[in-house]
């Protein structure tokens, strides 16, 4: 049995005035103890709203269905109530942009241990050293904890961050693009630090990015997600080495590569609207090799090879893509 | 700090594109901008000397017509700064940049107006650089008024849409009267760039065109300026931290640390055959795409040192993992490696 899974989750937003935007639309996936899972797609593709579902952090214009089971139980089955229960203790998260949410006027060490009282795992004295190991942990001298946020560097700050969700000793992590606004140099120093985390603490990871190169290099497996569902799953090296849904193999061939010398492709058009409902496969406008029954038959994520999915008709064929 | 203001300086001794005989469309020369730091009463009362920010220290680089030329380095190295110094938007402590022949370098704003026409720029995030009150044509159409080009109305929605379609917003006249927040991030900077190209400029500065938006349109974005830069003949300064993109797209890379270009060549040698240490070192931190080339990033410690109190000698080697006592001393210049497998291919390194 694995750690986390996911299944038949959707999330629908009911924003005011406006049409109803089914968000995720039936995601199912799974987690190991100690894996390091990359959740890949472009803006608005439903990734960051599925983390925040296995959180219970959606706002209170959103409606949740499926499973989410964490060592067989199913944390959402209670709603917010029995979520609370599992969230900081069993799953963290690293934010996006967590490392400009800090409080400005707090010490850093004091927002590591706030949470530890409340959530009844430390206090006073006993907190303020766990937040110093905590710090050191991440790559911080513990002393750093008497400084305020504005005394770090961005890096330090998404390290801080970092630090902050491992407070309660969780058993997955998830971070949303948690390099985005970081150097390259300070890129690599955080992923570094995200990988040895996983090693040393048997952390699981979930890993959301646009950043293809990102998951290559810190995931063995991973997910890539278009209009709210998973159209591929499978190992990274699969993923690149012989995808099975064209947006995987376009994705990558619109991702430069240092030293490589194909041609940079764009992918015309842009993902559906998500307020309405379209039958097909909802890549196919998109799609560089659309079959005749793409525009009525919605291809559902089968699998395609021993640990390997992707939603698309193009599987079925002998020779496919 | 503008003690250096020389008129005339030696040409560097090698530069690239510099081959043609003819006035370079952009030669930056010596260029230095320094910010003061404000200091507190307490400071100024006690007559603490002024601090300066060293945001660009003396570089040096030509542009042809035609060429694509990328600046690359990690935030706080100053590419920003030379980008805005060459702009006119902030006055140059000393140096020359020469724009056709032309010294602009803190030409006052009655003087720089007429030659901004031949100077546009494309900011990195065109969800803040349109005018959200704007129709696509009057963020197009409002250059043309400031520089007086079009005699009529018509005239000037022609231009606005022969600038449109060769932007890649095909058919015009279906986007003229959108605003920008019915478009997508990828249309938006395409109307940036038809905005820029509507004055027909010379110079393209372009700060991050692509790095706000979505994997999947970036390359029609570039492919956009690499067509314009070859059948316009015009020069784009790219300034970019990807240098991956850099690395398909532009003619030449030149990586900055500290206010200083530390290496500068064709971009395949920059990126195949890199001689500074910096620059191995952000080569070897770049993810790639396929998880088999999973290599040992070099990861340098610490982030880049504040540009107030630049270090003595060569101002990497506080971090540069193969620096020598020499290099607390001296500070190197740019030169020929000796690995150099181009005579355009210079960095500042004192080991190589």
């Amino acid at each position: 049995m694995s750690l986390l899974e996911v299944s038949g989750l959707h999330v629908w937003f009911e924003p005011p005035s406006a049409a109803e935007v089914h968000a995720v639309q039936g995601v199912d996936f799974a987690l190991d103890e100690g894996e390091r899972f990359g959740l890949v797609g472009e803006s608005g593709c439903g990734k960051t709203t599925t983390i925040l579902a296995l959180m219970g952090l959606l706002p209170p214009n959103s409606y949740v269905a499926g499973e989410v089971r964490l060592g067989g139980q199913n944390i959402l089955a209670g709603g917010e109530d029995s979520v609370r229960a599992y969230r900081w203790k069993d799953i963290a998260m690293v934010f996006q942009g967590a490392m400009n949410a800090l409080n400005p006027v707090k010490k850093v060490g004091w927002q590591i241990a706030e949470p530890m009282a409340f959530h009844g795992i430390a206090q006073g004295a006993a907190a303020r050293k766990r937040a110093g190991e905590l710090l050191e942990m991440v790559g911080i001298p513990a002393a750093s904890g008497e400084r305020y946020p504005h005394e770090f560097s961005g890096g330090m700050r998404q390290r801080a961050a970092i630090a902050m969700a491992l407070a309660c000793e969780p058993k997955i992590l998830l971070a949303d693009e948690p390099t985005t606004a970081l150097d390259v140099m300070v890129q690599a120093q955080i992923l570094e630090l995200l990988t040895r985390l996983c090693a040393d603490l048997g952390l699981a990871l979930i890993l959301v990015t646009h950043d293809l190169p990102v998951v290559a290099q810190v995931c063995e497996r991973a997910a890539v997600m278009y209009a709210g569902e998973i159209v591929e799953a499978g190992a990274t090296e699969a993923l690149y080495h012989s995808p099975r849904h064209p947006y995987t193999r376009l994705l990558f061939a619109a991702t430069p590569d240092l030293y490589g010398r194909d041609a940079m492709i764009s992918i015309p058009g842009a993902p559906p609207r998500l307020d309405t409902t379209a039958a097909g496969c909802p890549f196919r406008p998109r799609c560089d090799v659309p079959l005749a029954r793409c525009a009525d038959d919605h291809p559902e994520l089968r699998l395609v090879e021993p640990g390997h999915q992707a939603a698309c008709h193009r599987n079925e064929l002998v020779g496919a893509l | 700090m503008s003690e250096s203001r020389e008129e005339v300086r030696p040409a560097p001794a090698v530069v690239a594109g510099a081959t043609a005989p003819e006035v370079p469309l952009l030669d930056v020369a010596d260029l230095t901008t320094y910010y003061q730091v404000r200091r507190p009463l307490t400071e100024r009362l006690t007559r603490t000397p002024q601090a300066w920010v060293h945001a660009v220290d003396g570089i040096s680089f030509r542009m042809a017509r035609g060429e694509m030329m990328a600046l690359v380095g990690e935030s706080g190295c100053g590419k920003t700064t030379t980008a805005q110094t060459i702009l006119g938007m902030v006055k140059p402590t000393s140096g020359a940049i020469r724009l056709n022949g032309t010294d602009i370098a803190g030409m006052d704003e009655r003087r720089l107006r007429p030659l901004r026409r031949t100077l546009q720029m494309i900011y990195q995030d065109p969800y803040e650089s349109l005018d959200p009150r704007f129709r696509v044509r009057e963020s197009v159409e409002e250059p043309m008024l400031v520089h007086g080009i079009g005699r009529s109305r018509a005239q000037r929605e022609t231009l606005a849409v022969e600038a449109l379609e060769r932007s890649g917003l095909a058919p015009a006249r279906l986007f003229l009267d959108r605003f920008p927040h019915e478009l997508s991030g990828g249309q938006r900077q395409r109307v940036a760039i038809a905005a820029a190209l509507v004055l027909g400029p010379d110079l393209l500065l372009a700060d991050e065109p692509v790095s706000m938006l979505d994997v999947s349109v970036r390359a029609g974005v570039l492919s956009l300026l690499d067509s314009l830069r070859r059948s316009d003949d015009m020069g784009i300064l790219m300034i970019t931290h990807d240098l991956s993109t850099a690395a398909r797209f532009a003619d030449r890379i030149a990586v900055m640390y500290l206010g200083r270009i530390v290496e500068h060549g064709p971009a395949a040698d920059v990126v195949r055959n890199p001689q500074h240490p910096y620059t191995k070192a952000l080569l070897s931190v770049v993810p790639k795409r396929d998880p088999r080339e999973r290599s040992t990033p070099q990861i340098l410690t610490g982030e880049t040192p504040n540009p107030v109190n630049v270090p003595a000698g060569c101002r990497f080697h506080p971090r540069c993992p193969v620096a020598e006592e020499r290099c607390k001393l001296e500070d190197p210049q740019l030169r020929l490696p000796a690995a150099a497998t181009s005579p355009s291919h210079q960095a500042a390194c004192l080991l190589i």
